[in-house]
């Protein structure tokens, strides 16, 4: 009955509870990013008042901690180094994954799974239990070794999809054109793929840049990276600095995310995929 | 340019045999086409001379030369592929000049067989352009291109134009003879398409499960085919069930009797009649026939007949004497080639008497438009 007397009640009502639904969304999703941001920038913040007095002190604090600048320095070495690591072990197997028949194919690709299929903190003991008996704990080589077990899932598997995805009718040309098979590999196959292999990297760098409970495990007490100090950090001192090293830590992600849909929206790799 | 032969050539994947004992000549600066249903092992043929298959048995030769144990890269054969020739992350330019900087040519030289591999193709402008901003078409020209700037002793096609449109194929498959005839280069063409195939070669190989069923020309593929299959593939073609009389002397298929191409022919023993549209002919004296639909084909006219005892027969006719649908007719066949133990006898030819005929009471009739006419 309403509906017919009354459409634009209804029409009013769907469009109001669209926009309440995005607004909750958003400050679900932004919300707590803001309050971080307002955190990261309070001074002193009282009862009645709304919003903190603006300061930057929390700011020169952080930067100023020798931990701090040992720890971004030690992340800013060992993300790259695991991620770069396991792109030379992983884009080989991975592209055996794709192209090549050989025994036991699916088991081995699944156990690559398995690292992440159970709780990493029983893995990360008994890797450290190793790591004792091979004198790597508190090193670098230690907690690279560490990341790399969350880097090789990422680097496997999208990899792999993006390999068979590349019809083999490509490699053939090349061959048929006369490269031999290491050649059609790097200059056909490999740019072709660039694109996923790309984003592989972007989820290893960001899986082994965020890694903290294995790195607690086999780096402490020299060996600590950004998100390892962050327990220290938030334990030890006021509310605004584990905000400013949030925003800290959040940064390289977000710089390498710009910088991979600028690239990856770029020319002919977005459209040359299909013909 | 070359000559290629493949002597006793087999390869099996798992247990299915793609191709057995498969022995051909592709004779200097032929077009051969490879022709048949999809499954006949035409394409594995074809990635096996071009190294992307290894044979189980047999042995690939060019003018005289055994390339089955190299590599592609160092066989002189070029390959175009169905879809996904170009590789997206290079201009036209550097996909052509892909293979001629392998060979170590210098800069300008290699330039200038771009440039003229292009205009040969008729794409003299798209050098800067990438594969994604051609047509279909222009891709495939590309990839010919591609193929023949290496300048190749033999050009592989497998289906290159089964992707494009029916009217651009045809415009392609006219431009690729006309090129290989200008070239004179031996090729390779793999093709479902019985009239692309019948169109563009010099002699088609009908192959099915793996083996050669005729290699002949186009024309004598049409008229002379030599298993009930290759009659079936090739063109099209009424095949009727039928039955030896022996006491009477004929063959009778439905209504029609036919004259015992044999008297040796057991009684009772189950032949098959295939017959041409054009050489069943409407004729008031011949059995009769209920016409089903009439369609008009441009130059001439196809009938759908009901034959009692046979099922539906399609005939040709021109358009003098147009038959009304639903209308009672007689249809007589002028000739008809027999099917015994699926080797071919013709009857009804008076023009070529075949030994084995005694007589022949079917009335001469002038061929029907063959091949040619069509």
């Amino acid at each position: 009955m309403s509906g017919v007397l009354w459409p634009w009640a209804a029409a009013a009502f769907r469009r109001a509870a669209g926009a309440a639904a995005l607004l909750a969304l958003a400050s679900f999703i932004l919300g707590p990013l803001l309050t971080l941001l307002v955190w990261a920038f309070a001074g002193t913040w009282l009862f009645p008042n709304l919003l903190p007095e603006f300061s930057l002190r929390w700011w020169a604090f952080v930067l100023g901690n020798a931990d701090v600048g040992k720890a971004i320095r030690m992340s800013l070495l060992s993300a790259p180094t695991a991620t770069l690591i396991s792109a030379v072990i992983c884009i080989p197997a991975a592209y055996a994954f794709a192209r090549l028949e050989f025994p036991a194919k699916r088991a081995l690709l699944l156990s690559f799974l398995s690292a992440n299929a159970f709780p990493k903190i029983g893995l990360y003991v008994s890797i450290a239990t190793l790591l004792y008996r091979l004198d790597l704990m508190d090193t670098f080589t230690g907690v690279v070794l560490i990341q790399l077990v969350n880097t090789l899932l990422f680097m496997i598997w999208i990899p792999t999809g993006t390999f068979r995805g590349i019809n083999r009718n490509l490699e053939e040309a090349a061959r048929d054109a006369g490269a031999g098979p290491l050649r059609t590999f790097f200059q056909i196959t490999l740019p072709i793929a660039l694109p996923g292999i790309m984003v592989a990297g972007l989820f290893a760098f960001i899986a082994a840049f965020d890694e903290a409970q294995g790195t607690l495990i086999v780096g402490t007490p020299n060996h600590m990276t950004m998100p390892v100090l962050m327990y220290n950090l938030v334990l030890s001192y006021p509310q605004p600095v584990g905000a400013v090293f949030s925003i800290l830590l959040s940064l390289p992600s977000l710089v390498l995310l710009l910088f991979a849909q600028r690239y990856l929206r770029a020319g002919y790799l977005a459209a040359g995929y299909s013909l | 340019m070359a000559r290629l032969d493949l002597v006793g050539l087999s390869k099996r994947f798992g247990l299915h045999a793609a191709v057995r004992d498969f022995t051909l000549e592709v004779r200097n600066g032929e077009l051969m086409c490879l022709l048949g249903p999809s499954g006949c092992g035409k394409t594995t043929t074809l990635r096996m001379i071009g190294g992307f298959e290894t044979p189980d048995a047999g042995d690939i030769r060019i003018d005289g030369r055994s390339v089955v144990a190299l590599p592609p890269e160092r066989r002189p054969t070029a390959m175009v592929f169905q879809r996904y020739n170009l590789w997206p992350h290079m201009t036209v330019e550097g996909n052509i000049a892909f293979g001629l900087r392998l060979r170590r040519l210098p800069r300008a030289q290699v330039d200038a067989k771009v440039r003229d591999v292009l205009t040969l193709v008729g794409l003299p402008d798209v050098g800067r352009k990438y594969p994604h901003q051609l047509s279909g078409g222009q891709q495939q020209r590309v990839a010919v291109a591609r193929a023949l700037v290496l300048e190749p002793q033999l050009l592989l096609l497998d289906e290159p134009f089964s992707n494009l449109d029916a009217r651009l194929r045809v415009h392609m498959r006219e431009e690729v003879k006309q090129l290989q005839r200008e070239i004179g280069i031996t090729t390779v063409f793999v093709t479902h398409d019985q009239e692309e195939a019948l169109t563009i070669a010099d002699r088609i190989t009908v192959m099915r499960d793996g083996v050669a069923e005729q290699v002949d020309t186009p024309s004598r593929l049409y008229a002379n085919p030599q298993t009930l299959f290759v009659a079936d593939f090739i063109g099209t073609m009424n095949v009727l069930p039928a039955r030896v009389h022996r006491r009477d002397g004929v063959v009778a298929a439905g209504p029609w009797r036919l004259p015992l191409p044999d008297p040796a022919w057991p009684d009772e023993a189950e032949v098959s009649v295939a017959v041409r549209p054009e050489d069943l002919v409407i004729d008031s004296a011949g059995a009769a026939a209920h016409v089903r639909r009439v369609m008009n084909l441009g130059h001439y006219l196809q009938v759908l007949a009901d034959v009692p005892g046979v099922g539906v027969v399609r005939l040709f006719t021109d358009k003098e004497t147009p038959p009304g649908e639903g209308r009672e007719i007689g249809v007589r066949i002028a000739r008809a080639l027999l099917f015994k133990d699926g080797r071919p006898v013709e009857v009804g030819r008076t023009d070529s008497p075949p030994a084995t005929m005694s007589s022949t009471p079917a009335p001469a009739a002038p061929r029907g438009a063959g091949l040619d006419g069509r």
